[in-house]
């Protein structure tokens, strides 16, 4: 299957907006060679603002750049645009629904060397929970492009989750990413797992394995964390006999939170799998600290079974 | 500037001091100090230094003012109305519930309000942002930015500082109301953020230091400032915390205070208001 890196992706879209569109600013905290922005600054030097090692300025210096008609993207590692400036989105842009894009990038576990400073595993819980943001977190590389793509069209405060590490291929290259909109990922009958980020390909890998069990698994591609098309998500789930959810974040306030949300007092049995209450740590690689806080393919195929009421 | 005219905005100040009493009102809590503070700067920027048009608030061709110390909003919405944003009318429903006019400056609610500021520090940073959004676009326009003493305090302020010089933005003026109280007490006892006009020169500002309640001084270092380029511009401008109402002048329990019923109609008074 062809991997892509959403870093990777997202720098390369970032140039091909700033080359449609002049309003297109980019703002990063001295890690763009991190982030991919660094694309961007080559192509575009007089709009992209290395904003030094200060992410609290960075974000309502975008803020005010917005305010004079530019469609800016702030740039660093999740757990600093998300937590450090936490503040600054809250004020300056999202009370008033300034045009501002936050990307968080090396989210989750995924910067795994780094530990626990740099893996963001409570943004998209803090970002939601904030009155007129939008939260995305993408599946693969193609979806990457479509989202960041759909995120300068739309207008208004967004926050988009990046992975570090290269992702499987999984979105439908046809399909159209529309924010809000989940996105089938593979079609089965028994019981559906709704998944975001890395755990799309985890969810479809234990679909494989459970087709062979003779159980048909549903994979749905929840990428968009708020705003929430209930009615959506309610499709997506007709007929099943359970439900899963995947993600690599804290089961408080994330996908997992929204999905029981939603389908509370609908009565079909409903598992989750998200990193615990705990924060994360060093690992020599990305796969070994997945499987330490149980976001793996088995886990699923696991909960998947239970909540069909089948035993492993 | 002739001296009839500088004594038309003296009374503009005056009237804008007694628009904050008013929106005081009795047995309120209200930013009075920090607001009547500024009303010198305010009536100099609004009644004459900046390019803006009240019958059009977002005209592209504005000068921006900012508020970064947000809870002086009382000082601006008076200027906004006594310019004709909006009707004075509308200054007694402030932080009533519902109206346009929030505890703190809201964008989205009252008419030449530019910016959500108030989370101190922040302010400077949007204006920043602006002037370079501004420069990029090869537009002229100045921004403004008041900043507060206690507000020194906040990290941010010097991230700002620091991107303002790196990036040189020349169109950006900040104005530091050097009243010398935080909410809690004098600076130099409680967090002294001295020696303040070293720092700013350090961080790479022109620096200019003006008396805050005097129109003439403001005035000439606005015009001053316009001839300097290559580099942001901070005038530090020396205010009395509260300056019009004697009572409340350098009291820091007036930074967000209260007036009993005597207190609000002897601060009538002072300023010369005639009331029954």
């Amino acid at each position: 299957m062809n991997k892509q890196n959403p870093r990777e992706v997202y720098g390369r879209t970032l140039v091909e907006l700033g080359r449609e569109n002049p309003r297109i600013v980019v703002l990063d905290a001295d890690l763009s060679r991190s982030t991919m922005s660094c694309y961007f600054e080559e192509a575009f030097p007089e709009r992209f603002f290395e904003m030094g090692i200060a992410e609290a300025n960075m974000t309502s210096f975008a803020a005010g750049l917005s305010l004079v008609g530019k469609i800016p993207f702030t740039n660093s590692f999740a757990t600093f645009a998300a937590g450090r400036a936490y503040d600054q989105i809250r004020q300056g842009i999202c009370i008033p629904g300034l045009n501002v894009k936050i990307v968080g990038s090396s989210a989750g576990l995924s910067d795994f060397g780094d530990g626990s400073t740099h893996q963001a595993v409570e943004d998209v819980a803090i970002m939601r929970a904030i009155p007129n943001m939008t939260v995305l977190v993408p599946c693969d590389g193609i979806e990457t492009r479509k989202m960041t793509r759909a995120m300068a069209e739309y207008h208004g405060p967004v926050y988009m989750r990046l992975n570090r590490d290269d992702m499987p291929d999984l979105f439908p290259e046809g399909e159209e990413f529309v924010i809000g909109k989940p996105c089938l990922i593979r079609e089965g009958s028994d019981a559906v797992v709704f998944a975001n980020g890395i755990m799309v390909s985890k969810a479809v890998e234990a679909a494989e394995a459970l087709s062979s069990r003779g159980v048909s698994t549903r994979v749905v591609d929840v990428s968009t964390l708020k705003p929430v098309d209930e009615a959506a998500l309610r499709k997506m789930a007709e007929g099943v006999k359970g439900m899963v959810t995947a993600e690599e974040h804290t089961r408080i306030g994330g996908l997992g939170s929204l999905i029981a949300d939603v389908f509370k007092g609908a009565g079909i049995p409903l598992k989750c799998i998200a990193i615990d209450d705990r924060f994360g740590q060093s690992a020599r690689n990305y796969a070994e600290l997945l499987a330490e806080y149980g976001l793996t393919a088995e886990h699923i195929q696991a909960d998947v079974l239970e909540v069909i009421g089948r035993r492993g | 500037m002739a001296t009839a005219d500088i004594a038309k905005l003296e009374r503009t100040a005056r009237r804008i001091r007694l628009h904050i009493v008013h929106m005081m009102g009795v047995g309120q809590k209200g930013h009075l100090g920090g607001s009547c503070s500024m009303a010198e700067v305010v009536t100099a920027l609004y009644f004459s230094k900046m390019r803006h048009d009240p019958a059009n608030p977002s005209w592209e061709e504005r000068d921006r003012f900012l508020l970064s110390k947000g809870h002086a909003a009382l000082v601006q919405y008076a200027a906004l109305a006594e310019r004709g944003y909006f009707p004075v009318e509308l200054l007694p429903t402030t932080k009533a519930l519902g109206s346009s006019l929030q505890g703190h400056p809201d964008m989205k609610l009252t008419p030449g309000v530019e910016a959500n500021t108030g989370s101190l520090g922040q302010g400077l940073s949007i204006a920043c942002g602006m002037a370079a959004g501004l420069r990029l676009d090869g537009r002229r326009n100045r921004v403004y930015c008041i900043v507060g003493d206690g507000e020194m305090a906040e990290g941010q302020i010097w991230e700002a500082a620091m991107a303002a010089s790196f990036y040189r933005l020349d169109n950006l003026v900040a104005i530091l109301d050097r009243n010398g109280l935080m909410a809690t007490g004098p600076i130099v006892d409680r967090f002294d953020t001295n020696p303040i006009a070293e720092k700013w020169g350090a961080f790479g500002w022109e620096v200019f230091e003006v008396d805050g309640h005097s129109l003439p001084e403001i005035l000439e270092v606005l015009d001053r400032v316009d001839e300097i380029s290559g580099r942001p511009k901070m005038i530090i401008a020396r205010t009395v915390k509260g300056c019009g109402i004697s009572f409340a002048e350098r009291v820091a329990a007036f930074h967000n205070g209260v007036f009993d019923v005597e207190q609000y109609e002897r601060a009538c008074r002072e300023l010369g208001e005639e009331r029954q």
